[in-house]
């Protein structure tokens, strides 16, 4: 049994490496140029020049999958990074100071959940304009009362611990409280919370390129490769079909990750 | 009862509603530059008087404060504005194009939930072998698959397996039953895959937490089968939680199918929104949230309504 989690977190850890190391080695070790167009050579399917091929313009589809997976990845780790920076904060914040800070700051998080996500991303958008700028500020703001509910139930109980309770009595400053004994203990969750994140960001992310409300062409986007694939299913799948497996590798293993880091650090789940 | 669970509810469904209303009010208001300008600018040429013109149509030269409040009391009312190129209100527009999606909806949620159950009780009872573990991996696997990929997939193998049959658009099914089962069946399959992944994730955690309470050691103890210990007592706990989260469920699939829309060319209302946004048709894009996102507050409102009730534990 704790081979088997032991496999599913090494898999995990694999596939997320693989993204990291795409994401930051992409430039040096794509192929081809992800724009260089070469009509002679559209369409073509998996071969020895091209790997995964080309797209309806000639451009090698390694390539754009390379530089989509490196363009998906920096804009939600910075969405999801900021929605974790502000959420978890107001979360955080909400269960240590109680009060009307926690009453008004978490009623402004339940507003802004109560929206069905893709309805606010497509309003977000509508106002920002359709470009990759405009899917991120949406994400970042979809995602932060997210993680402010999230955090705030795991906060509330560590307050409630006897050694918080303790070293409030021995007149420890909220400060010391605060970034000693409650966030320290919140590492776990947060680190479980964004891994999970991250992958159902990445599948945000990459519906709103595929709708045209995110990355505009010819920009190397993922879900914008699956889009512009779409018409030429028949002819040609190569560029819908391998964007799609890199979109669903990406978020498998991020996903995965969390999954299984959830059961290696809950204490609860550990012990069966 | 009533006074001590439905008021502080109410009041609350109240709050988030105003709360919604604000956001949705501000959307337009909050576009960085002229809004009428570009509202204008990408139908028909931009000129002061048109401009003039528009502005007040829309009530953007009025005070904010006052923009406000006839803009919700007209949403009260159920005037929820009207779109910027038809002329048509705007909760007109959304019941043109509401059937393809709600169908949509709530076929991915039947068969999201009617596979999910059976599922999750199967990898509860098998828990920590094999099968437990190789569908927990699986479920991540369904919880992450592009829908809008499984669509494309999806209409290339039925395009090389069963050719002829007509996959794209949409009937309605009181015109064409069949017609319409057949165009929606892959559509469908597509949005509620995520949706039986998460779903029977919850119904193994959900079953695993009613499989270590006492009744349930009481049950064992009288020599119950194990077959009637997990139906009959452990899953009638777990479907709770279940039944709670379908209303979140039903607000990620509208999502969905959205997308999926889009994938099988579906005249829903993914398209009227997008076509919105594309035309800068900002008061159908934010009366369409508006009325939506409502429709979702009210609904988890009755399911949370609903299920306290149907729990006496709760009802006290």
């Amino acid at each position: 049994m704790r081979l088997l989690h032991d496999r599913v977190l090494a898999l995990a850890a694999l596939l997320v490496a693989a993204a990291l190391g795409i994401s930051v080695l992409g430039p040096w070790i794509a192929p081809y140029d992800p724009l260089t167009q070469s009509i002679a050579a559209r369409l073509q399917g998996p071969g020895a020049l091209h790997w995964l091929g080309t797209d309806q313009l000639g451009r090698d589809i390694l390539a754009r999958i390379f530089f989509g997976t490196r363009a998906t990845l920096i804009d939600c780790v910075l969405a999801v990074g900021f929605a974790l920076g502000v959420g978890g904060a107001i979360g955080i914040a909400a269960a240590f100071l109680g009060g009307w800070f926690e009453r008004i700051a978490m009623r402004i998080m339940d507003v802004i959940f109560a929206f069905p996500v893709m309805l606010l991303a497509i309003g977000i958008i509508a106002m920002l304009g359709p470009r990759d700028a405009s899917a991120t500020v949406a994400i970042a703001i979809i995602y932060t009362p997210i993680f402010a509910r999230l955090l705030r139930g795991p906060a509330l109980v560590i307050c409630e611990t006897e050694y918080v309770k303790a070293a409030r009595a021995i007149g420890a400053s909220p400060q010391a409280i605060l970034f000693r004994h409650v966030v320290p203990n919140l590492a776990s969750v947060i680190l479980v919370q964004t891994s999970l994140l991250l992958s159902s960001a990445i599948l945000v992310e990459a519906s709103l390129s595929f709708l045209g409300l995110g990355a505009q062409p010819p920009a190397p986007s993922l879900g914008l490769m699956l889009a512009e694939g779409r018409n030429f299913l028949m002819l040609s799948p190569w560029s819908a079909v391998f964007a799609g497996i890199a979109i669903l590798l990406l978020a498998f293993g991020f996903n995965l990750l969390g999954d299984a880091l959830r059961d290696r650090l809950d204490p609860r789940l550990a012990r069966t | 009862m009533l006074r001590r669970i439905l008021l502080p509810r109410l009041i609350d469904l109240g709050l988030v509603i105003v709360g919604v209303s604000v956001i949705a009010f501000l959307m337009i208001r909050l576009i960085p530059g002229d809004a009428v300008a570009i509202m204008l600018g990408a139908n028909s040429e931009v000129t002061p008087q048109a401009l003039s013109e528009l502005r007040a149509r829309i009530g953007l030269d009025e005070p904010f404060l006052n923009q406000y409040l006839r803009w919700a009391l007209g949403a009260l009312r159920g005037d929820f504005g009207t779109s910027l190129w038809t002329g048509r209100p705007v909760a007109d527009e959304i019941l043109a194009n509401i059937s393809p999606t709600l169908e949509l909806t709530f076929l991915a949620l039947v068969i999201g939930a009617g596979a999910a159950v059976p599922l999750g009780c199967l990898m509860a009872s098998r828990r920590g072998r094999s099968a437990d573990m190789a569908l927990r991996v699986g479920t991540v696997l369904g919880l992450t698959i592009p829908s809008f990929w499984l669509g494309i997939v999806l209409i290339l193998a039925a395009s090389r397996f069963l050719p002829g049959l007509a996959l794209l658009g949409y009937v309605p099914i009181t015109e064409n039953p069949l017609g319409n089962l057949g165009r929606m069946a892959l559509p469908a399959f597509a949005l509620a895959l995520p949706i039986v992944a998460s779903l029977s994730r919850l119904v193994r955690s959900a079953m695993l937490d009613s499989l270590g309470q006492d009744y349930i050691r009481t049950a064992r103890a009288k020599g119950a089968p194990e077959r009637v210990i997990l139906y009959k007592h452990a899953l009638r706990n777990a479907l709770i939680p279940f039944v709670t989260h379908l209303g979140i469920t039903a607000g990620y699939l509208l999502g969905g199918a959205i997308v999926v829309e889009e994938v099988f060319a579906i005249p829903g209302l993914g398209r009227l929104i997008l076509g919105a946004v594309t035309e800068r048709n900002y008061p159908l894009v934010q009366g369409t949230i508006l009325m939506v996102t409502i429709g979702f507050v009210v609904l988890n409102f009755a399911i949370d309504l609903i299920y306290r009730f149907i729990d006496p534990r709760l009802r006290r």
